[in-house]
C-alpha cells in the first residue's frame, strides 16, 4: 500500500469531523460519511487518524469502510459519475450504459482515469425512477440516458463548462 | 430470582432468566454442536457471534430454528435438540460451510485437532451437494503465525480474542458477503501489524486457518548434523500440558517423560528454561530491590511500578502501544532468552564447542518466543542465542512422527548444569508465579531473613487482575498482577494516569499465563483444562526440595564462576535488554 503523506490540515479537518460526533466509537459510519464528502475517499491514512481520534482498531474502521459499497478507498475523479443500477434503471438498459461510460472512459467501476478527471461507480435508486436510466456527475442528475449520449455528457466536463457540477 | 421452568428433550428443567438454550442443555448434560460459540468459565471469555448456525434446536410453536447458544429460554418452551428437522438443518448448515472450504484435511496441520473436521464427521456428512466458487486468499507468513484464510470459516473467535480479550485490535472481519473475512487492516500482512504473536487467534481457531510456524524441520535436520552440539531447554509451563497431546488427563506432569523423550529424540544435552527462570529472578529481583531502595531513598526519577518483562508478547504490545513508558518495565531479558545467552557463551566455553556449532533449541507453550528468539538485540554477529523455538504440540509431533511411545517412557532427569531449578523457576509457568517467585527471593534478601512461610495464596487464582501487600518486614510492598492484554491494559492506563499504587506488576498475555500458551495443546474452550495445569505448577512447585530462586546452586555457582553479581556488567551485557518504540 503506497504511503501518502496527510497535510497537517487535512488531520485537522479529519479531527474536526470526529469531534463532530463526540469522538463516539458508535458514530463511525457518521463520521466516515463526513470525511469522505470533504476528501472525496478514504485512504488507509485517513483511516488510520480516524480509528486514533475515535480510539478503535484500524482493522475495525477498515472492515466498515470494505463492508459498505458507498465508501472508498480510491480517490475520485474531479467530476465522478455514477450510474443506477437500481431495478428500474437496470431494465431501461443502465448496463448498456454503463459498458458505454467505461469504454469512452477506459476506465473500470470504482477508478479514475489517469487524469484525475472522471471516476465511474454504481449506485442503488437515486429515487428517480420515472427518469430511468439515470446517471448523475457530482451533482448534476441526468436522466432517461441513452448508450448514445454519453459522449456528449462526457464532452460537457471535458470542456470544463458544466462547474456546477464539481465535487466539494 | 426470576426462574424459567422449560423441557429440552422431553426433560423439564428450571433455570436463571435470561439462560441461553445452549446454557441450559448444558446444564443437564445434553450437548449441542457449535463452530464458533466459546465460552471460557471465569476467565470472561465469551465468543457469541451467532454465525456458524450448527447450533440450531426445534422450539414448539417457533416458525424457524433456533440458534441455541444466543436465544434466551421462555417459560414453557419445549426445545427438541436433535429432532429430524434439526439435524438435516445441521447437515445442510456444514454442507455449505464445506462448499466453501479446502478439501486438505489429510495433510493440513490442524487434522485431528481441527473442530469443524470433527464436526463434519459426527454429522456424519459423506458427500457436499453444493458445488460452487471458493473463495481465494493468498496465504500470510509471519515469523510466528500462518494465516491460511482459505480455511476461514468465520467465527470469529480469533477477532474476539484479539479485539476484546487482548485489545490488540490487528484481526476484524473485512468485506461483504461472500469476499468477508477476518483479515488485518488493509489486509497487510500480520508483519506489518501491531500483532503481538501471542498466538492466542490460534489457541481458539476452530479450523487450520490460523496456526504457528512450523519449526520441526529445522530441529530434525540440527538433530541430524554431526558438526552441531543440539541442546534443548523446556519451559515450566510444558510439563504440565504435554500429556495431553497424548491422550493422558489434563493436568498430569510429565517432566521425567519430557526428559525422556528428548533424550530420544537426540538432543545431546537436556536442560530447563526454569532454570533461566531461577537467573531472571535474581536479575529482576535485583532490579527491583534497587529501584525500591532508590525509590524509599527519596529518588522521584526512579521508575515505580517495575513491569515484569519474561513475556515476548506483552513485550512487542508496549512497544506497539505504550511506548512512551518503554523504561518502565524490568530490563531482564526472558528465561528464554537468558538460557541462550548463557549456553552460548558459558555453557559452550565448558563444552570448548564454538557458538556456530552450538544449536540452542527451546520448547515453549508459547507462539511468541519464534519471534522473540528472531530479534536483533538476541544475536551477536547474526547467530541468534536460540535457534529454534518450538511449541509444546510441535514437541508432540516430533515425538509421534519418531515413533516413541510416550506413555511408556522412563522418568529422567534434566542434565547439568542448566537443568537444575527450583519451585520459583517452575511457578513461571502460571499467572501469579513470576512475582510470587521474585516475592521468595526479594523478601530475603531485602530483609535477611528466611520467609516464615511459601505459598503466597493472595498471589494465586485465575482473577484477570489481582493485587496483594505483601508485608517486607514493615514495609509493605503492593502487588498487582494481570493476565490477559486487556487487563495488562488497564493497570497501564492507570499508570499513565499516575493512579497506580503498585510497587511491581507482573503481566503475562495469554489467559492464565504460560498454562493458556498459544503453544499449548489446544484446550477446545474448556477452561477446567487450564485450572488443571495450574494445580499441576503448584504441585510441583510443591515437591520441589529448593523453592527460593537463590538457592540454586547452580545458579550461585554460575554467578561465582561466570557472571559476578547480579546486575554486574557482565550480566547487563548477557541478561538484560532494551525496548524499542514500535510506533
Amino acid at each position: 500500500m503506497p504511503k501518502i503523506k496527510l497535510a497537517e490540515h487535512t488531520i485537522e479537518l479529519i479531527k474536526e469531523i470526529c469531534k463532530e460526533f463526540d469522538n463516539k466509537e458508535s458514530e463511525l459510519i457518521n463520521v466516515l460519511h463526513g470525511v469522505q464528502s470533504k476528501l472525496g475517499y478514504l485512504p488507509a491514512e485517513v483511516q488510520e487518524v480516524i480509528a486514533r481520534e475515535l480510539k478503535m482498531s484500524v482493522a475495525k474502521v477498515y472492515g466498515v469502510v470494505t463492508f459498505y459499497s458507498f465508501f472508498t478507498m480510491i480517490p475520485q475523479g474531479e467530476f465522478p459519475i455514477s450510474i443506477c443500477m437500481g431495478t428500474a434503471c437496470y431494465v431501461r438498459g443502465a448496463e448498456q450504459v454503463l459498458s458505454e461510460f467505461k469504454r469512452q472512459l477506459k476506465v473500470e467501476v470504482g477508478e479514475s482515469t489517469e487524469d484525475g478527471k472522471f471516476s465511474i461507480n454504481c449506485l442503488r435508486c437515486v429515487g428517480a425512477c420515472g427518469l430511468a436510466p439515470v446517471v448523475t456527475v457530482g451533482e448534476k442528475v441526468y436522466g432517461r440516458v441513452a448508450p448514445s449520449e454519453v459522449k456528449k455528457i462526457i464532452a460537457e466536463y471535458r470542456e470544463g463548462c458544466a462547474d456546477d457540477a464539481k465535487t466539494a | 430470582m426470576d426462574t424459567i421452568n422449560l423441557t429440552i428433550d422431553k426433560k423439564n428443567i428450571v433455570v436463571k432468566k435470561g439462560t441461553t438454550i445452549l446454557e441450559a442443555a448444558s446444564g443437564i448434560g445434553i450437548d449441542i454442536p457449535t463452530l464458533c460459540h466459546m465460552k471460557l468459565e471465569d476467565l470472561n471469555i465469551e465468543n457469541k457471534p451467532g454465525g456458524c448456525r450448527i447450533c440450531v434446536v426445534e422450539v414448539n410453536g417457533r416458525r424457524n430454528l433456533a440458534p441455541a447458544c444466543c436465544t434466551e429460554v421462555n417459560e414453557g418452551m419445549e426445545v427438541s435438540t436433535h429432532s429430524m428437522r434439526v439435524i438435516n438443518a445441521r447437515r445442510t448448515v456444514m454442507e455449505l460451510i464445506l462448499s466453501d472450504h479446502p478439501f486438505d484435511c489429510l495433510i493440513c496441520a490442524k487434522s485431528g485437532n481441527c473442530d469443524l473436521q470433527d464436526m463434519a464427521h459426527n454429522l456424519g456428512i459423506r458427500e457436499i451437494r453444493y458445488k460452487g466458487e471458493q473463495s481465494t486468499y493468498r496465504e500470510d507468513t509471519s515469523p510466528a503465525i500462518i494465516r491460511e484464510v482459505d480455511k476461514c470459516i468465520m467465527c470469529r473467535r480469533c477477532e474476539t480474542m484479539c479485539n476484546e480479550v487482548q485489545t490488540v485490535g490487528v484481526l476484524s472481519a473485512i468485506n461483504r458477503g461472500f469476499e468477508s473475512v477476518v483479515s488485518p487492516a488493509f489486509e497487510m500482512n500480520l508483519d506489518h501489524s501491531v500483532c503481538t504473536y501471542c498466538g492466542q487467534c490460534v489457541a481458539v481457531c476452530p479450523t487450520g486457518a490460523l496456526t504457528e510456524v512450523d519449526e520441526t524441520g529445522k530441529v530434525i535436520r540440527a538433530l541430524s548434523d554431526p558438526s552441531k552440539t543440539v541442546i534443548v531447554q523446556t519451559a515450566p509451563a510444558v510439563r504440565a500440558a504435554l500429556g495431553e497431546e497424548f491422550g493422558m488427563e489434563a493436568g498430569t506432569l510429565v517432566t521425567g517423560k519430557l526428559v525422556a523423550a528428548l533424550r530420544r529424540l537426540g538432543f545431546d544435552h537436556v536442560f530447563d528454561t526454569d532454570f533461566a527462570a531461577d537467573l531472571t529472578i535474581m536479575e529482576e529481583g535485583t532490579e527491583l530491590l534497587n529501584r525500591l531502595g532508590k525509590h524509599l531513598a527519596g529518588d522521584k526519577d526512579v521508575k515505580l511500578p517495575i513491569l515484569t518483562s519474561c513475556c515476548p508478547a506483552w513485550v512487542k504490545f508496549f512497544e506497539h502501544q505504550f511506548p512512551d513508558m518503554k523504561d518502565i518495565p524490568s530490563t531482564a531479558r526472558s528465561p528464554q532468552q537468558m538460557f541462550g545467552a548463557i549456553a552460548k557463551t558459558y555453557f559452550a566455553e565448558k563444552l570448548g564447542v564454538k557458538r556456530e556449532d552450538l544449536v540452542v533449541v527451546s520448547i515453549m507453550p508459547c507462539v511468541a518466543k519464534k519471534y522473540e528468539c528472531g530479534r536483533d538485540e538476541f544475536k551477536t554477529n547474526g547467530n541468534p542465542d536460540v535457534d529454534h523455538a518450538i511449541t509444546t504440540r510441535e514437541l508432540a509431533a516430533l515425538i509421534k512422527l519418531s515413533s516413541i511411545d510416550f506413555k511408556s517412557l522412563p522418568n529422567e532427569d534434566f542434565d547439568n548444569p542448566l537443568g537444575e531449578s527450583t519451585g520459583a523457576g517452575v511457578i513461571f509457568g502460571t499467572t501469579g508465579g513470576v512475582i510470587e517467585a521474585a516475592v521468595r527471593t526479594a523478601y530475603e534478601i531485602h530483609t535477611k531473613k528466611e520467609l516464615p512461610r511459601l505459598d503466597f495464596d493472595e498471589l494465586r487464582g485465575m482473577e484477570g487482575i489481582r493485587e496483594a501487600t505483601i508485608d517486607f518486614n514493615g514495609l509493605p510492598i503492593r502487588i498487582g498482577i494481570a493476565h490477559g492484554l486487556g487487563n495488562a491494559r488497564k493497570l497501564l492506563e492507570d499508570i499513565q494516569a499516575g493512579k497506580s499504587q503498585f510497587h511491581a506488576i507482573e503481566i503475562m498475555s495469554c489467559p492464565g499465563g504460560c498454562i493458556g500458551g498459544g503453544g499449548q495443546p489446544y484446550h477446545h474452550g474448556n477452561a477446567d483444562i487450564l485450572k488443571k495445569r495450574q494445580m499441576a505448577i503448584y504441585t510441583e512447585d510443591k515437591n520441589k526440595v529448593i523453592r527460593k530462586s537463590h538457592e540454586n546452586p547452580y545458579i550461585l555457582k554460575l554467578y561465582e564462576e561466570f557472571l559476578g553479581n547480579p546486575m554486574s556488567e557482565k550480566a547487563h551485557h548477557l541478561l538484560h535488554t532494551e525496548y524499542f518504540d514500535r510506533t
